[in-house]
């Protein structure tokens, strides 16, 4: 006797409820499309979506504020943890997070992250580093690699005139307001992977009110640095996993608890 | 009717309460009243004055080019303000701390403020000395406005100090009369 | 009520207080310190939030982002300090979310000095940030009129979802004078638009960009169309001696109340002199002005800076009287005779020749 064979379709991927159903102007190949999948992802999961509210930066995220569903504002260039430290102290229950690039934050708003972190802050920061101002068309950021070529350092960057790259994650790591600062890398698919898993964690610290977070993500910017998304994605690699070693800089006694609860 | 007084002294010498004391007798026998500090750079100098207007009408400004009465406290106030009281009007001076080297042109009252209040227990009670001794002599406020002000405003965690201030206002009134009235 | 003897600083930080005010982020400059002091320890008590930040430019920022949760919120801070929160008031102003900032005004330019000053008039009525609008400025001259301006502040600012600031100068900060504070109010409710998490419903988003000029166009729109609805409504001003005024004196904050002293002994010497003393900047009284200057033959404008709101006297006299300028500058404030001497000669000049 023959049965009738009913074909049951499951969705083996879709869209993160907290990612909102727009096309986003990002460039082909940029990884900024993966860090905000992970971000909507780790917040579904943690059923955050709406009690969130995102502080979108000024650079290539401008609009991040409007690629996840939820509540979310505009900084002026730099100052979104000045923005999200007023959100959060007046409404500390929800989970406050700041997602901006290399330019925005190590550069001109250098002194406002410093110090959110410094007073230990409980919002978490997605820090998104390809070592470039995307938005502007490539001149040198304070993360450009010694010898990068960019716009405005078109010999390569001499750190003897232009100074030496800032290394975020151990500039704050020695904080103490800080409870989770890592840097994990967006260049594979087992980066990627333990990059998500450091976003859960760093929202879950914020939830358990243990301080500042920080999770900085080794991105891409083919376009301004001139190479397809495959060759990017090499270059993180081959040249900014050296001098940015992804790791965990600062996980305080506070976060390990949050972690593992 | 309007007055205006400059105190001025070290800091320390309680020359701001002394100002507000007399602004909140002023307040509560109905007058408009104004007390602004000196908040510039002077203040850093380790001295510090303020200026205190009395008026039937709404003041317009809180500082005037020359005050009506000045209470200086210490010989640095004594140069700077002894010759800068209006016409008509008043110097007040603690002849403890002060050398009295100028002839200013306005009368001048010289009280030993500071030994005063030294004999009372309490060298703090020097600007109660000079406050009572000015309103002796010239009666803007009765001193009686000056004790009920102490009794209103001051702050709770100074409320000890109220019987030794009355004894401090008192104090300052009997030298006033006695420097006053009697012949130089 | 009972009035007391408070302090201008003091004053203004109580009466915000009163208003319901439930954030505060500053950053300490003389003269106004006094305020960001009295705000740490009292709202401190009333569990609201205080926030010492680390530069002006983060505490505007501060203010923006706790606005966007549609709570009252405010700043202080003192001409150069301001100065460094403009790029922030611009966001919060095309953002549309109310805030009040305290300007205590003291000399300039430069570092200039902690003295009392009205340098900043171009500054909060103008140029509060780049461009096209303008914030909502009023201009206590008093240390009871400072309570009332702040409590209008909150209320303009909310009723407007723009930026009021309240300009005012260091002797206004730093003076001592008897008041009377308002009933403590209730704190108010978050408005729909605000930030607080997309519960059960689309969220809110809250952004000054616009990629595209015609949307950027209708969003300046919409600011304009505030403004004039602003304008059309807000203008104040008070008014002395002025019904048969000859020579009309003008000025705001403590030269407008210093200006009243000088009027008044002219007054006394037989001078058909008036005072009219705006109390908002912005909307400036144009209309009352314009009213004034078809009865008055001249108008004196006193200010403490090189001449600022001589440009609105100008603009809103049309040219039908002569305008003339009085100033002092660098923190100089002009004393009462000083000013009588000025108006007595300008009387006899333009409004009684001989």
């Amino acid at each position: 006797m023959l049965q009738e064979i009913t074909p049951v379709m499951l969705p083996v991927y879709e869209r993160p409820a907290a990612l909102a159903g727009v096309h986003t102007h990002y460039c082909p190949g940029c990884t900024h499309g993966i860090a905000h999948r992970l971000v909507a992802e780790a917040l579904d999961e943690l059923g955050l979506r709406e009690q969130t509210i995102m502080v979108a930066p000024v650079g290539c995220a401008v609009f991040a504020y409007q690629y996840f569903e939820m509540d979310g504002c505009e900084a002026a260039h730099g100052r979104a943890p000045a923005m999200a430290t007023g959100i959060k102290r007046l409404l500390p229950d929800r989970t406050v997070l700041t997602y901006q690039g290399d330019g925005d934050l190590a550069s001109i708003g250098i002194a406002e992250l410093i110090h959110a972190a410094a007073r230990g802050e409980p919002f978490t920061t997605i820090f998104v580093n390809n070592a470039i101002y995307g938005m502007t068309g490539g001149q040198m950021s304070p993360e450009s690699l010694e010898g990068q070529r960019t716009s405005s350092t078109p010999g390569g960057r001499d750190v003897q005139r232009t100074g030496f790259p800032l290394k975020v994650c151990e500039l704050i790591a020695g904080l103490e307001g800080t409870a989770y600062v890592v840097r994990r890398s967006l260049h594979d698919v087992a980066s990627i992977r333990k990059a998500k898993k450091a976003i859960v964690t760093a929202l879950k610290v914020q939830q358990a009110g243990a301080g500042f977070s920080l999770v900085e993500l080794l991105s891409t910017c083919p376009t301004n640095w001139g190479l397809t998304p495959a060759d990017a994605l090499t270059w993180v690699e081959e040249h900014m996993l050296p001098q940015y070693p992804v790791g965990d800089y600062k996980v305080s006694a506070a976060a390990l608890r949050a972690a593992a609860g | 009717m309007q007055d205006s007084f400059l105190f001025s002294g070290f800091g320390g010498q309680g020359v701001m309460f002394a100002g507000q004391l007399l602004a909140y007798a002023g307040m509560d026998a109905g007058y408009h009243v104004t007390w602004i500090p000196s908040y510039g750079p002077e203040m850093r100098g380790g001295t510090a004055h303020c200026f205190v207007i009395l008026s039937d009408q709404a003041i317009g400004s809180p500082v005037l080019p020359r005050p009506a009465v000045a209470l200086v406290f210490n010989q640095p106030s004594y140069e700077k303000y002894a010759g800068q009281v209006a016409p008509g009007g008043l110097l007040v001076f603690n002849s403890s701390l002060i050398t009295a080297d100028q002839s200013p042109s306005v009368p001048t009252l010289a009280i030993p403020a500071t030994a005063t209040a030294h004999g009372l227990g309490d060298a703090r009670l020097m600007n109660m000395v000079m406050l009572s001794a000015l309103l002796t002599v010239r009666p803007v406020l009765p001193v009686s406005a000056l004790e009920a002000a102490l009794a209103a405003h001051l702050p709770a965690h100074r409320r000890s100090l109220l019987a030794a201030n009355v004894q401090a206002l008192a104090a300052g009134a009997a030298l006033a009369r006695e420097a006053w009235l009697s012949p130089a | 009520m009972t009035r007391e003897l408070l302090k201008g600083n003091v004053a203004i930080g109580e009466a915000a207080i009163r208003a319901g005010v439930q954030a505060y982020f500053g950053y300490p400059i003389t003269p106004q310190t006094e305020l960001l002091e009295y705000m740490a320890w009292r709202m401190a008590d009333l569990g609201r939030v205080f926030l010492q930040a680390e530069s002006e430019i983060a505490a505007i920022n501060m203010v923006y982002g706790a606005a966007c949760t549609g709570a009252r919120v405010m700043t202080s801070s003192s001409s150069p300090g301001f100065s460094l929160m403009q790029e922030g008031l611009s966001y919060i102003a095309a953002s549309d979310v109310p805030a009040v900032v305290v300007d205590m005004m003291r000399g300039g330019p430069g570092l200039g000095n902690i003295l009392p000053s009205q340098g900043d008039y171009f500054q909060v009525t103008r140029s509060a940030g780049h461009g096209d609008y303008r914030p909502i400025v009023l201009a206590p001259a008093s240390v009871q009129e400072a309570i009332d301006l702040t409590m209008l502040a909150f209320d303009l600012a909310d009723r407007y979802r723009h930026v009021v600031i309240l300009a005012a100068d260091g002797q206004i900060g730093q003076m001592m004078e008897p008041a009377e504070l308002p009933p403590m109010q209730p704190l108010t409710a978050a408005p729909p638009w605000a930030l607080r998490g997309a519960q059960g419903r689309a969220p809110n988003r809250i952004s000054s960009l616009y990629m595209h000029a015609e949307s950027a166009e209708a969003a300046n729109r919409r600011i304009q169309s505030r403004l004039s609805q602003i304008r059309q409504y807000e203008q104040r001003s008070l008014e002395y001696a002025t019904e048969d005024a000859e020579l009309l004196v003008t000025g705001y904050g403590t030269a407008g109340r210093i200006a009243l002293s000088a009027v008044q002994a002219a007054r006394e010497q037989g001078l058909k002199v008036g005072l009219l003393r705006p109390l908002t900047l912005f909307p400036f009284p144009e209309e009352r002005l314009s009213v004034l200057a078809d009865r008055v033959q001249a108008c004196l404008v006193v200010e403490m800076n090189a001449g600022q709101m001589l440009d609105d006297v100008r603009l809103a006299v049309g040219g039908q009287i002569p305008v003339e300028f009085y100033g002092r500058m660098g923190g100089v404030v002009p004393m009462p005779d000083e000013l009588l001497t000025v108006i007595s000669r300008m009387y006899r000049r333009v409004a009684a020749p001989a």
